[in-house]
């Protein structure tokens, strides 16, 4: 595409040192993201994917490769200016009650935003805008005097996303929004995430475990493990082509409702569980669970490489 | 069912929350036969859980059984003393939670856990609780068994967690386990292994599972029979093949309607309005009829009854016949 991208990442890494142990969290991650468009990132538990979300809003720093916002390098500007960028780059945590003041009201908490970025002139003006948010994300305006615990769990998602969007941000990090809500609880709120997203063209990175709702709401997918990329590719390219072994054990693990009392899936797992990402095998992070590994997987590390137009994965036999 | 396992007729449970009373469970019946796998599908707040626990003794102390029957092998459980459930909780009932961080005793061997529930029911001597505790382990899939018992709850995954979980849960070989969203904290490739392992295990001692989910695709898909729940109350009870083929309930229509699944990107979403009501009230009314799209002035007004529609199939709602043709 020629239109600069909004959020760039280019071979980001992140590293953790844990009692004189290294964890590679995040490693070599590039995208880009345009307004509009929605970035899914689906890995299993430690893969990393959280740690990118954050790198990428910088509430970590990166240890290698860069991310750039709106073209200016996240590494390189001054506090102060990041401060104020901000406003454009927010978060939607997993569990809303824990990321909320329990002391504070719905209303206070969303107008807080509002006056550290100085959004706003007046209350009256704040009011109104709070106000607004409410309403577009389906709560009642009576929610705003509510506090946290007097709230659902769909309610306080709301609230969540509400308090990200009262910035009218551009680009938005969603850490798994709907995985603590109830079915008929997560279809409302990925419903509203996607017409929020139209409708203000913002850009999402989604970070979730379950393929459905990222396939739902997702134009380009990473799949994470052990913090590497082992596929990338567009939406529908990914889920009519998965080429890494790893995405399509996950795409047959998803147990589906059967269409026909005929239909039965095979409960047949893969073997073994992720590796410690202290201790990542050699060769092919993959290769000890892979069933159809090689003494090459065994030995030397994959590159990820382009095997159809956008589509990258990370494995010696795709 | 003359040949019932457990038979559970016309639960109450209520809690006290406050100044409020709670109508958690609202004359629940079910039973399961031996060997069986019986999904209990719901929501939060659904009583799907408080159920089951209600039956083993092991509610909340705001909690309380107010009517109703729970006979498993010719007793009633809800009858008995402390003492005597205590004996059957364990060995003859074995029990899985969601979180098995939570049930595991963080400073304690896993292995000795496994081998003192054996020990406490005494069904084995200290020496052969040994034995079949590596073997257990063995059979979980947890490599090196004599090195893994002596490890500690923090030393394992997850999804070992769980596994050493199902371990004490089987220890005394029972003829029922309930699983309370036993895959739920879980990734997928370790929740499909967790579903496999338990499956081999009906198979290899024909034991009956109870499990309690969230997830249609999970019951749908390891279950015989299935019963969904909402507000209390069950509104269906179908056996596998009519679940999938003709669900009947407003509420288990919807509810299906609104799980996201691979393969929907182009399909709009079709979410529940509004949320399940918490009942401070006992429901003289159909619980669902304010999000119903079916809903008519009689079922705002009186209770539906589990009506039988052949082949097992029993649907709760005044308008079934009415829907059955309007969606099937």
């Amino acid at each position: 595409m020629s239109i600069e991208p909004l959020v760039k990442a280019t071979e980001v890494s992140k590293r953790f040192h844990v009692q004189g142990k290294v964890l590679r969290a995040v490693e070599r991650v590039s995208f880009e993201l345009h307004p509009g468009k929605t970035l899914g990132v689906v890995g299993e538990s430690g893969s990393g994917k959280s740690t990118l979300g954050r790198v990428v809003l910088k509430l970590l720093e990166a240890d290698g490769g860069s991310v750039t916002f709106e073209g200016t390098d996240l590494s390189k500007v001054p506090r102060k200016t990041l401060r104020q960028m901000r406003r454009h780059m927010q978060m939607v945590f997993q569990d809303p009650m824990a990321s909320l003041n329990p002391r504070m009201t719905v209303f206070d908490a969303i107008e807080d935003g509002l006056k550290i970025h100085g959004i706003g002139k007046s209350a009256a003006e704040r009011r109104m805008r709070v106000e607004e948010v409410l309403e577009r994300v389906g709560l009642p305006r009576s929610a705003g005097v509510a506090y946290p615990h007097e709230l659902s769990g769909g309610q306080l998602q709301r609230v969540g996303i509400a308090r990200a969007l009262a910035l009218r941000p551009k680009f938005v990090v969603l850490d798994e929004p709907v995985s603590a809500l109830d079915v008929s609880i997560q279809a409302q709120v990925i419903q509203l995430l996607r017409e929020l997203r139209d409708e203000m063209q913002l850009a999402y990175m989604f970070i979730s475990h379950n393929l459905a709702v990222v396939e739902y709401l997702s134009d380009e997918v990473l799949v994470l493990y052990l913090g590497e990329v082992v596929e990338q590719a567009p939406v529908e390219e990914l889920f009519a082509k998965p080429s890494h072994p790893y995405t399509q054990a996950l795409m047959r693990s998803v147990l589906k409702v059967p269409t026909s009392p005929d239909e039965v899936q095979d409960l047949t797992p893969i073997s073994g569980e992720i590796p410690s990402p202290f201790a990542p095998p050699p060769g092919c992070p993959f290769h000890p669970r892979c069933p159809v590994a090689q003494e090459v997987c065994r030995q030397k590390k994959p590159e990820i490489r382009e095997i159809s137009p956008g589509h990258r994965v990370s494995c010696h036999l795709a | 069912m003359a040949d019932a396992l457990l038979t559970v007729e016309n639960l109450a449970v209520e809690f006290q929350r406050n100044r409020d009373r709670i109508y958690a469970v609202n004359g629940v019946s079910f039973s399961i036969a031996p060997g069986e796998a019986l999904g209990i599908v719901g929501e939060s707040g659904s009583g799907k859980s408080v159920t089951l626990l209600s039956v083993l003794g092991l509610i909340a102390e705001n909690g309380r059984i107010t009517s109703g029957s729970a006979v498993f092998q010719g007793r009633d459980l809800l009858k008995l003393r402390r003492r005597e459930l205590e004996e059957i909780r364990g060995r003859d009932i074995g029990m899985i939670f969601q979180n098995p961080m939570t049930s595991l005793n963080p400073v304690m061997r896993v292995g000795d856990q496994i081998m003192e529930v054996m020990l406490t029911h005494h069904v084995a001597s200290p020496k052969e609780a040994y034995r079949r505790t590596i073997e257990l382990l063995e059979e979980m899939g947890i490599p090196e068994p004599e090195v893994r018992f002596r490890n500690y709850p923090h030393e394992f995954s997850g999804g070992m967690r769980q596994r050493i979980m199902i371990a004490i849960a089987i220890a005394c070989n029972p003829q029922l386990l309930i699983a309370d969203e036993p895959t739920t904290a879980l990734d997928v490739t370790v929740q499909m292994q967790i579903l496999s392992l338990l499956r081999d295990l009906r198979q290899t001692k024909g034991m009956a599972v109870a499990l309690i989910t969230h997830d249609f695709g999970v019951a749908a898909n390891f279950c015989d029979r299935l019963i969904v729940m909402y507000a209390g109350s069950v509104v269906e009870v179908a056996s596998r093949a009519e679940f999938i083929r003709r669900p009947m309930h407003p509420y288990t229509l919807a509810l299906k309607e609104s799980i996201i699944e691979v393969g929907h990107r182009h399909r709009e979403v079709r979410a529940i309005p509004g949320m399940a009501p918490v009942l401070t009230s006992p429901p003289n009314f159909c619980a669902f009829a304010d999000r119903c799209p079916f809903a008519i002035d009689r079922c705002r007004n009186e209770r539906p009854q589990l009506r039988s529609f052949g082949n097992g199939h029993g649907v709760a709602c005044h308008r079934a016949e009415e829907v059955l043709e309007l969606v099937h």
